[in-house]
């Protein structure tokens, strides 16, 4: 290709701004003032409940417990060994509820992903039906996590028709089980968090304009290599923001491991931290335990932002 | 009905000449026989045309017509409910889009907003696994001299530099018919004008088959070598601009593609190689060959532009002039020109024009006469409706 004869004048640029008039600053400084007062409100918020507690956890991570002193009776001190007891004594359910937590993220992630493409891709010209899918996938947040964590407890239960099903079809072996296992810990967490990682994904996929699939396919990309090129990277914002609240708020949570789990090798922080609090009584240990496991919750989500996060999308 | 269509359209393009000769670097297109129906609705009704390779070829017509549709279906968006498709020696009827050795320039652009401008371009290349793609892909951002912007992001250009590389991205890959689908339709008039003349210069410069989606009329007689009007799934009539503006053979096509009086009358007899007809209260004469019907009822047509109209009644009209009698309701003065509305008994309405040569101008009320040369008349089925086109036209 050789390049063309004609020369075209660059486009004009808009006229910059003319100068403020004084009347002009006056209401730029009100507007200013109004908008330092709408601030307020939220960061006293903020200093209340968010920055004043956690200085109270990680202050209270450090007291110790004079000697010979009752029980939950502790003093401020500068208690540095509370970490190191807390990690060498509970490194282990540290370790498996990041590891249930990341394998949950991926779980939810694959199923989260092809129901949210299913129903805000492929199922586009159907309205009524996209409509009763996305109700059926937002319905189980109208009852209580808990409860649902109940409810699979039965389901998955040794005497349960899923637990008879496996054995049947020997996929179980015939005292295997369900409940009480790593297995169920994780799947419970999958299913529970699955909303809050198809939501983000869902809308991302709906503002995808399908016009550019086509342009895809008219360029030469099979419909494989037009999803891989376009829409996946154009869903990345709800892919992300989906794993990011899915990955949070599991490697943090209890209730699962509680009910769907078992006391000897399913056990989370979470649950640790729950008992160190209410049942020992052993506050600053508890306190350091959280405090490590939001110091590696931050450090995961800083490593993964700088991976995957920072690349501007548009 | 539309086999009619499509006949008469192949008979145009055999006797006025409006195949082109082809270039290298594309193929003809040829579209058989191809229907397209959405549930109820017809949008394309048993097309059939074939484009020579390398012409710049235009589908002009109102929306809703099925000009889009027709071109979705060459590039594989949509598949035809009966008929084939050709490209070549290749029937590609079958063939997913990317399968398909056409590109399309969307009249959204669609450009991928998470690429920058230089990956957009490049992608097609590297689909096809070009090795040089990059290259490539920077040569064609010169062509259309956004060399220096190659690492922007699409959202961060003006509309027509996001119509330019749209173009890029297509022209980059060398198709064998590249399918413009209302390019232009997003831009301002100054920008459309401009990229009509670069669009034209591309073409010529590739000369690669283009097939061009419109609903402007003057954008398809500017830019095309051969025009197809398209009105309800049908090509109307196919020819060359000048052909089709000269010599419209119906009447939806001589009101969308340009302005034309149309006025009914009968015939009343043969003189040498004129058809004498009764019209608006006088005999009218028309050529035979540029008749559609030679006898009953027949439409008679004549542009604005090859009508004189004299309102001092000092003037003679040149023997042998056809030649109506009216009183003007609208003259506007416009510098170069005095546009007239004249009311004329019989017809209506007949608008025509005259040139600033200095003469005096005519004001509603005054009596008017028109006349023009009979050669310029042109004749339609006498059952055609007179205003059919006029509407979109001015949609």
């Amino acid at each position: 290709m050789s390049a063309p004869a004609v020369r075209r004048p660059e486009p004009k640029r808009p006229e910059p701004a003319a100068e403020l008039s004084a009347t002009e600053r006056r209401a730029e400084k009100a507007r200013g003032r109004i908008g330092v007062g709408l601030i307020v409100p939220g960061f006293v918020y903020l200093l209340l409940f968010f920055a004043a507690p956690v200085f109270v956890l990680l202050a209270m991570s450090l007291y110790a417990k004079p000697p010979g002193a009752e029980t939950g009776v502790f003093v401020p001190a500068f208690e540095i060994s509370n970490y190191a007891v807390a990690l060498s004594q509970y490194w282990e359910p540290l370790v498996r509820s990041f590891l249930f937590a990341g394998i949950a993220t991926v779980l939810a992630l694959l199923i989260g992903y092809t129901m949210a493409y299913l129903v805000a891709v492929r199922l586009r010209q159907h309205k009524l039906l996209a409509s009763i899918l996305l109700v059926i996938l937002i319905a189980p947040f109208f009852s209580s996590f808990v409860l649902r964590t109940q409810a699979w407890k039965q389901i998955l239960a040794d005497e349960g028709f899923v637990v008879e099903a496996l054995r049947f079809v020997a996929i179980l072996p015939e005292d295997g089980r369900l409940t009480a296992t790593s297995i169920a810990v994780v799947a419970g967490l999958t299913y529970n968090f699955l909303p809050f990682m198809t939501l983000p994904i869902y809308a991302s996929l709906e503002r995808l304009d399908t016009r550019l699939l086509e342009a895809a396919g008219d360029l030469y990309a099979s419909p494989m290599t037009a999803f891989r090129r376009v829409t996946l990277p154009l869903s990345m914002p709800g892919v992300f923001a989906g794993t990011l609240l899915t990955f949070i708020p599991a490697s943090g949570d209890y209730i699962n491991a509680a009910i769907l789990g078992n006391n000897r090798d399913t056990s989370m922080i979470g649950q640790v931290i729950d008992s160190r609090f209410f049942q020992i009584v052993d506050y600053p240990m508890a306190a350091a335990l959280s405090t490590v496991l939001m110091v590696v919750i931050l450090i995961l989500v800083m490593l993964y932002i700088r991976k995957f996060g920072t690349k501007e999308l548009f | 009905m539309s086999t009619e269509a499509t006949t008469t359209a192949a008979t145009d393009q055999q006797d006025g000449g409006a195949v082109v000769p082809g270039a290298s670097g594309g193929a003809d297109l040829v579209i058989e026989h191809v229907s397209k129906r959405f549930a109820a609705f017809t949008a394309v009704d048993d097309l059939s045309l074939t484009i020579p390779s390398g012409s710049f070829f235009a589908l002009l017509g109102p929306s809703g017509c099925g000009k889009s549709t027709t071109l979705r279906m060459v590039a594989g968006l949509e598949q035809p409910s009966e008929g084939r498709l050709r490209i070549g020696d290749e029937d590609v009827t079958d063939l997913p889009s990317h399968r398909r050795p056409v590109n399309t320039v969307f009249q959204s652009y669609a450009l991928f907003p998470h690429m920058s401008v230089l990956d957009n371009v490049a992608f097609g290349l590297k689909q096809r696994k070009v090795r040089d793609a990059v290259a490539r892909a920077k040569e064609a951002l010169e062509l259309v001299e956004l060399g220096h912007l190659a690492g922007r992001r699409p959202a961060q250009l003006s509309g027509g530099q996001q119509q330019r590389v749209a173009l890029a991205r297509a022209v980059v890959n060398k198709p064998q018919v590249l399918l413009l689908d209302e390019p232009l339709g997003a831009l301002d008039m100054k920008l459309r004008r401009q990229m009509q003349v670069e669009l034209k210069q591309i073409q010529t410069e590739l000369g690669l088959t283009f097939v061009h989606v419109t609903h402007d009329q003057e954008e398809a007689m500017t830019m095309a070598d051969v025009v197809a009007v398209m009105n309800e799934g049908r090509i109307e009539q196919m020819g060359a601009p000048r052909e089709l503006y000269e010599l419209p053979r119906t009447a939806f096509v001589a009101n969308f593609l340009g302005k034309s009086n149309l006025m009914h009358g009968t015939v009343v007899g043969r003189e040498g190689d004129y058809l004498l007809v009764e019209a608006a209260g006088g005999v009218q004469r028309l050529r035979t060959d540029r008749a559609v019907a030679h006898d009953g009822a027949v439409v008679l047509g004549v542009r604005p532009e090859k009508m004189r109209i004299f309102t001092s009644g000092e003037e003679t009209v040149p023997a042998g002039h056809n030649r109506l009698d009216g009183t003007i309701i609208d003259a506007s003065f416009t510098g170069v020109s005095t546009e007239y509305l004249v009311d004329v008994p019989g017809v209506g309405t007949v608008g025509t024009f005259t040139q600033n040569m200095g003469q005096a101008t005519g004001r509603a009320g005054d009596p008017a006469v028109m006349c023009w040369d009979p050669d310029f008349t042109f004749g339609l089925a006498g059952d055609d409706d007179v205003a059919a086109g006029a509407a979109e036209r001015d949609a």
